[in-house]
């Protein structure tokens, strides 16, 4: 199957040496953090988790959404998506992947990351989401393995599979569960101590990442033979609609008890993210931006001759993409620190080491689903004579 | 075999890049001086917390064992096999006597192209003979 | 694939998943206990620190306790807020004590220099979430320690302490060090640092470096479970706060205002 990969268009070439143009700059710099140190980034002693952490925050949202395909393809016979629960699969491989891959360079010490494993500490959030991160990529790996050999084959896949597949959609929420957990736990942190965040995150999760289902789907329509078939992409849509409304509904019931309680503790951050707070404006036009993405989106989303529009379908979802990458990513993490415990507005923004660095590791998250889709639908054609 | 001329020049490339750290250590130089270990010359400074052969085949694994007693167990004082009693600490035991790194660690480090990170925090001894 | 190399790297596999498995047989045995404050029929240690703010304040802009401090321990200095370390450092009284809004506050207290330290809490936020235990609490004497050899640099510790207490290397600090004392390590870049109430100085019966470099006697370091302890006396004679005690983290610095 592997040797799909070094077969392909000139623009799949082209596409592949772009993406290893930048791994290659994103990795130089890297050396360079290695050697100077975090401070290379945007981070300081207030704002401790940044660019970074927020990259990991929504990529795990975008693994968790593989089950939004292989729950009803397996649990309830949904037929439709049975050309899209591999790619269900990949896309989480390489999300947990890109996952990892910030958590690596947002650490001090990468090299002892080992110690997580030699001193386990059941106590800490971090520990089991290590755990759960792993787990979920082995089990990516196995089942999207098995799965794709059995089609190149043409035989039905063995039994044992199954329940391993079963597994894997609680594990999926899971995954994001324990991840809301490494927030919604910290009584220093009131913008982030709130029991809807692990919602809030599913929620969010089950629109961003089937949104980014449908655009590869869309993209691949275009330039090959691949089509998942018009009633599963609907179906999709109508996943998302209604994920896309529950997240929307979550951040105004947040908004609510912060505004209505009026205590400043926690107005205060949301002031911060839509009018500015002390000066610091630096994320309102972002939320502004994000909010009506998110809003067009849904509203889009809800009349049906825009949803079944492909084209119109294909700008929902990058809409919906970007609305939450910003809300979950800087929107969630960064507000989280300003004001800070001491009820100081701190600054942060990312530099450019640190957004180059971030493309690399974007660029491995999309050179991994190039070449899994790639082996993917070379299978494919190879069974279709 | 198929493409055995790709094939041998492909595993000659790799024997080359995997051996490579040999050859880096050879075109440095730095292998190439055997390890001359000067040992302090003082009375008071005879006798090491442990004998000869065991320091020279585990003084990390003792190093290891200090820092863990001192650190998470807050345990700072260590009986030597022959019942004589030192403060476990690299700064102010070990580096006590063998106050020239140059002479004394580094010796063998260089030899081995082994870099110990624990300079990257513990201070190291000045060259002189320390109070 | 040949089956009985199969089953070899079966039979490998699973060997390997085994002896990392017997790693993990003392699993749950290694979550730390929290012990709840005022067990005065311990015979354990539970150090603790007053700090009189009356006497403190009563000196103008004096920051010996920092100094000293950040000398005994090699801290950096490297100018700037985003880098920078600081173990003790002064905050605003309305920063230091947050939940404590009042316009009409005391005059003398109304943005007053307020010494903060790392609390040493009895139920430590930070220890409860580091994945490595590279910070916990000590047993024998409530101490919350910092493993520098062990962090992995992931402040996550900084993001649940509550007080601001924590600092990252976010650079080499060996370059930011006017004069680096012998008797203390440095540390180095990528871990996350403290004030360990000087563990190194107690286990010489020495009193904290700053406790020592106060010339107005203001920082008073001792034992909570002491009955007849001077901190003891204080607390029972003076009015104190602690910085957000409702958090639950039973902070053990104690301000007499």
């Amino acid at each position: 199957m592997l040797e799909q990969v070094l077969k392909g268009t000139k623009n799949y070439w082209r596409w592949i040496f772009f993406l290893s143009a930048i791994i290659l700059l994103g990795f130089f710099y890297y050396l360079e953090q290695t050697s100077y140190g975090l401070g290379i980034t945007g981070l300081s002693r207030n704002v401790t988790w940044g660019f970074y952490i927020a990259q990991f925050t929504f990529l795990v949202g975008v693994a968790a959404s593989g089950v939004m395909v292989v729950l009803p393809y397996y649990l309830h016979d949904f037929k439709a998506f049975g050309k899209l629960t591999i790619l269900g699969e990949f896309l989480a491989i390489s999300s947990v992947a890109m996952c990892m891959l910030f958590i690596f360079v947002d650490m001090g010490q990468p090299f002892r990351i080992v110690n997580v494993f030699l001193y386990p500490s059941p106590e800490s959030p971090m520990f089991w989401d290590t755990i759960a991160l792993g787990g979920y990529l082995l089990l990516n790996v196995i089942i999207s393995r098995v799965v794709l050999d059995s089609e190149r084959k043409s035989i039905a896949p063995p039994k044992w599979i199954k329940p391993v597949i079963i597994l894997s959609i609680p594990w999926a929420i899971s995954i994001h569960t324990v991840t809301a957990f490494l927030y919604s736990g910290l009584a220093a942190k009131p913008f982030w101590m709130t029991a809807v965040l692990a919602p809030r995150f599913l929620a969010s999760a089950f629109s961003s990442g089937p949104a980014l289902l449908i655009l590869m789907c869309l993209i691949l329509k275009r330039i090959t033979k691949f089509d998942p078939g018009k009633e599963a992409i609907q179906k999709l849509a109508i996943i998302i609609t209604y994920a896309m409304a529950a997240n929307i509904f979550f951040i105004l019931m947040e908004i609510f008890t912060a505004y209505y309680s009026g205590i400043p503790e926690h107005i205060h951050h949301f002031q911060f993210l839509f009018v500015g707070l002390d000066g610091n404006t630096s994320l309102v036009p972002w939320m502004w931006i994000s909010t009506i993405l998110a809003l067009s989106a849904l509203i889009f989303l809800l009349v049906p001759s825009a949803r079944r529009n492909e084209k119109t379908l294909f700008g929902i979802c990058l809409a919906i993409f970007a609305s939450i990458w910003i809300d979950k990513g800087l929107g969630m993490v960064v507000t989280g620190f300003i004001p800070t415990s001491l009820s100081e507005v701190a600054d942060y923004w990312p530099t450019i080491p640190e957004i180059l660095i971030s493309l690399g590791v974007w660029a491995i998250g999309f050179f991994l689903i190039t070449i899994f889709y790639k082996i993917a639908l070379s299978v494919r054609r190879e069974i279709v004579r | 075999m198929y493409d055995s001329g790709k094939i041998l020049v492909g595993i000659i490339i790799f024997i080359g890049l995997f051996t490579s750290p040999i050859w880096y250590d050879l075109a440095s130089g730095e292998s190439s001086n055997k390890p001359n270990i000067i040992l302090p010359t003082n009375e008071d400074m005879k006798e090491c917390v442990a004998s000869t052969e065991y320091m020279r085949a585990s003084h990390m694994d003792l190093l290891n064992e200090w820092r863990d007693e001192v650190v998470r167990e807050g345990n700072r004082i260590y009986t030597s096999p022959n019942g004589k009693e030192f403060e476990m600490s690299l700064t102010k035991t070990c580096t006590n006597c063998h106050y020239n790194k140059k002479e004394f660690c580094d010796q063998c480090h260089d030899y081995l192209g082994v870099t110990p990170y624990c300079w990257d925090c513990h201070v190291e001894p000045p060259k002189t003979e320390s109070e | 694939m040949d089956e009985n190399r199969r089953k070899f790297l079966k039979l490998t596999g699973l060997g390997a998943l085994g002896l990392t498995a017997a790693k993990y047989a003392d699993l749950f045995g290694n979550a730390t206990p929290t012990k709840l404050a005022f067990d005065d029929s311990d015979t354990k240690i539970r150090f603790a620190m007053v700090i009189d703010l009356k006497k403190c304040l009563a000196k103008e802009d004096c920051i010996l306790c920092i100094d000293a401090c950040h000398k005994t321990h090699n801290v950096p200095d490297f100018g700037n807020p985003k880098d920078e370390i600081k173990w003790i450092w002064k905050e605003e009284y309305e920063h230091a004590f947050p939940n404590k809004e009042n316009y009409y506050l005391k005059e003398e207290l109304k943005h007053a220099d307020v010494p903060l330290f790392c609390n040493h809490c009895d139920n430590p936020p930070c220890t409860k979430v580091c994945p490595t235990k590279a910070t916990w609490k000590r047993d024998e004497d409530g101490i919350v320690m910092m493993d520098w050899h062990r962090c992995i640099g992931c402040r996550y510790c900084m993001a649940a302490c509550p007080y601001g207490s924590r600092s990252f290397n976010w650079r080499d600090p060996r370059t930011h060090i006017k004069e680096i004392s012998d008797d203390f390590p440095t540390r180095t870049t990528g871990v996350v640092e403290k004030c360990t109430f000087c563990d190194e100085r107690i286990a010489k019966d020495l009193m904290p470096a700053c406790v020592e470099a106060c010339t107005e006697k203001a920082l008073i370091f001792g034992d909570l479970n002491n009955r007849k302890s001077n901190i003891r006396k204080l607390l029972k004679e003076n009015f104190s706060i602690r910085r957000k005690p409702g958090l639950g983290t039973e902070p053990e610095i104690y301000y007499i205002v």
